[in-house]
């Protein structure tokens, strides 16, 4: 928008092959994402998943050790020095002794097209506190200044690190309605976060990763649908395993003793399939796996706290990603 | 891109700062009142004791701002402030720059506030001589602030008070800022070698005419050479991306 000529046509963030170790960690092992303009997206996945480590290469502050990084067909360094990048990183707090105006002044200063300053401050919703000295905010406010800093840029391009991390549920409310209404302005959103809900509730395409690759990338309702998984628990002795996976609109089986569960894409259709196969199946429950789980399963992500349970829906993921 | 405002906001920042006011304003103007305001009629050093105090002192108080003023850039390491920075069309340069300029203006605060004070107190020098000790005071904090810098990138943000009053404290002492060092011999041959000597010298050198003498030049040259490739190193050793 302010600078046509060269974010028209030209994918706002483009990664290709991107590789990064440090020592013997294996960071981010080969990513392909192509952000057109416009676009809000989402990089979701548990913690390590690699998702800072890509966030710091987009921005240059960390060199690939394979692969290119190119934002609006330049070389990040270039972007940035355009002023066609704001930035709101996961760590940091901000410099003292300037109020709150006076420090998006002067951050505001440094680029060719800035926002207006108090225009900024009502849209964050910091101009209670504008003349408060940034070393007395509170932690929510302070938050919500490092937001105003990325934005009064004006960029195209609006990189996010875990912006909601340190926030309580009604302040990331307040956060993502700030810029529902921003990006209607035509900008580029790339946010990194590890709540599922928020990617759902905001962004239009999801690209999630686990163990530094991407698993899944598509609309964001794609992947709800991927992950809107629901369990069937019955009580059923001496049938075979691979019988049960076979049935349709399940993705997956274990037992336990006479115990089975059913790891279902479409419970309606497996529970009807279950009863006309097997009528014996009694003490039956459906439940959503709930979207922690259906996470899990799509990360392949075994979790801490029950590696048991999630297992073998870990195995189905990554059959899942071999299938794409 | 205006820098000029950047520029502005940051000495603003530095102003409100009153940790800074204490050792490159208040202490070195106390203790010149204090010592020198008896001392108005006594010699030191060759010269008029006001005039070697007054430049002793100014010598103290524009060293402790100047690298203060690079010192500064280890604060905003520590909240992750030079990371936010490099994300903005800001020019690593220009950052640096603005950071001795702040500096500048800070010592230059310090030089009028002690001129003053010497004038209050019958200090009276022709203005070649006011001209010569001033920009030999201003070219000799050019090592100092290459120092500031590197130390800047090198000190965390509780080591950073206590390096830069110690090591400020401790080149004035010996550069004979509060009195000569070991007037002749070995000693005083060695402080000779330090930058603060020549700064405090600022004075006598510009009593006596013309400057420093080339042994000066010398000296100040080798330690602006050492001291700006050591700040460039720390520097893209802090920076460099990896």
């Amino acid at each position: 928008m302010t600078h046509p000529s060269v974010t028209a046509s030209r994918p706002a963030v483009e990664l290709h092959a991107l590789e990064k170790s440090f020592g013997h960690v294996h960071a981010v092992r080969g990513i392909d994402v192509s952000i057109a303009a416009g676009q809000t997206v989402a990089l979701l996945g548990p913690n390590g998943a690699g998702k800072s480590t890509t966030i710091d290469m987009v921005l240059g502050l960390t060199r690939p050790d394979r692969g290119g990084v190119s934002i609006f067909g330049v070389t990040p360094g270039e972007a940035i020095e355009r002023g066609l990048v704001g930035v709101m990183l996961q760590t940091g707090s901000l410099i003292r002794d300037l109020s709150v105006r006076e420090l998006l002044t002067m951050m505001a200063s440094l680029y060719p097209a800035p926002l207006d300053v108090d225009e900024v401050l009502d849209l964050v919703g910091v101009r209670d506190v504008a003349d408060r000295r940034t070393q007395k905010l509170s932690g929510g406010q302070a938050q919500r200044v490092r937001f105003a800093v990325a934005l009064v840029s004006n960029p195209d391009l609006l990189v996010l690190d875990e912006p909601t991390v340190a926030m309580d549920v009604e302040g990331r409310r307040g956060f993502w309605a700030t810029m529902r209404r921003l990006t209607g302005g035509g900008k580029t959103v790339v946010f990194a976060t590890h709540y599922l809900e928020e990617a759902d509730a905001y962004a239009d395409r999801i690209v999630l990763m686990s163990k530094g690759k991407v698993v899944a990338d598509g609309a964001t309702t794609e992947i709800r649908a991927m992950v809107s998984v629901r369990t069937i628990r019955a009580t059923l002795g001496g049938v075979d395993l691979e019988a049960l996976r076979a049935l349709p609109g399940v993705s997956g089986a274990e037992r336990h003793g006479d115990a089975v569960s059913l790891l279902c894409t479409d419970s309606d259709v497996a529970i009807r399939a279950l009863l006309e196969r097997f009528p014996s199946a009694h003490h039956i429950e459906i439940a959503g796996a709930g979207i922690e789980a259906a996470f899990l399963q799509l990360t392949g992500d075994p979790a801490t706290e029950a590696p048991d349970a999630t297992a073998p829906e870990a195995q189905h993921a990554s059959a899942m990603e071999v299938g794409r | 891109m205006n820098i000029s405002t950047y520029t502005r906001y940051e000495i603003l920042r530095t102003v409100r700062n009153t940790r800074f006011f204490l050792f490159s304003l208040v202490f070195p103007l106390v203790l010149f009142l204090l010592v020198a305001g008896p001392n108005r009629h006594a010699q030191l050093g060759g010269i008029p004791f006001p005039v070697y105090y007054m430049s002793g002192m100014a010598a103290w108080g524009t060293m402790a701002a100047v690298i203060a003023g690079g010192g500064r850039i280890a604060a905003e390491r520590a909240v992750g402030w030079n990371r936010q920075l490099r994300l903005t069309p800001l020019a690593p340069r220009a950052y640096i720059g603005t950071k001795v300029l702040t500096g500048y203006v800070m010592a230059l605060a310090s030089i009028v506030l002690l001129y003053s004070a010497g004038t209050s107190i019958g200090v009276r020098l022709s203005v070649a001589r006011w001209a010569t000790m001033t920009a030999l005071l201003l070219l000799g904090l050019v090592p100092f602030a290459a120092m500031g810098i590197a130390l800047g990138h090198v000190l965390t943000v509780e080591s950073m008070g206590p390096a830069m009053g110690g090591i400020t404290s401790l080149l004035a002492l010996l550069g004979g800022a509060w009195g000569p060092i070991a007037d002749g011999g070995a000693l005083h041959r060695v402080v000779q070698l330090l930058p603060s000597y020549w700064l405090v010298q600022a004075a006598k050198s510009a009593v006596n005419g013309g400057g420093w003498p080339a042994r000066g030049w010398l000296i100040m040259a080798g330690w602006t050479i050492a001291l700006t490739s050591l700040a460039v190193r720390a520097y893209r050793r802090d920076t460099e991306r990896v």
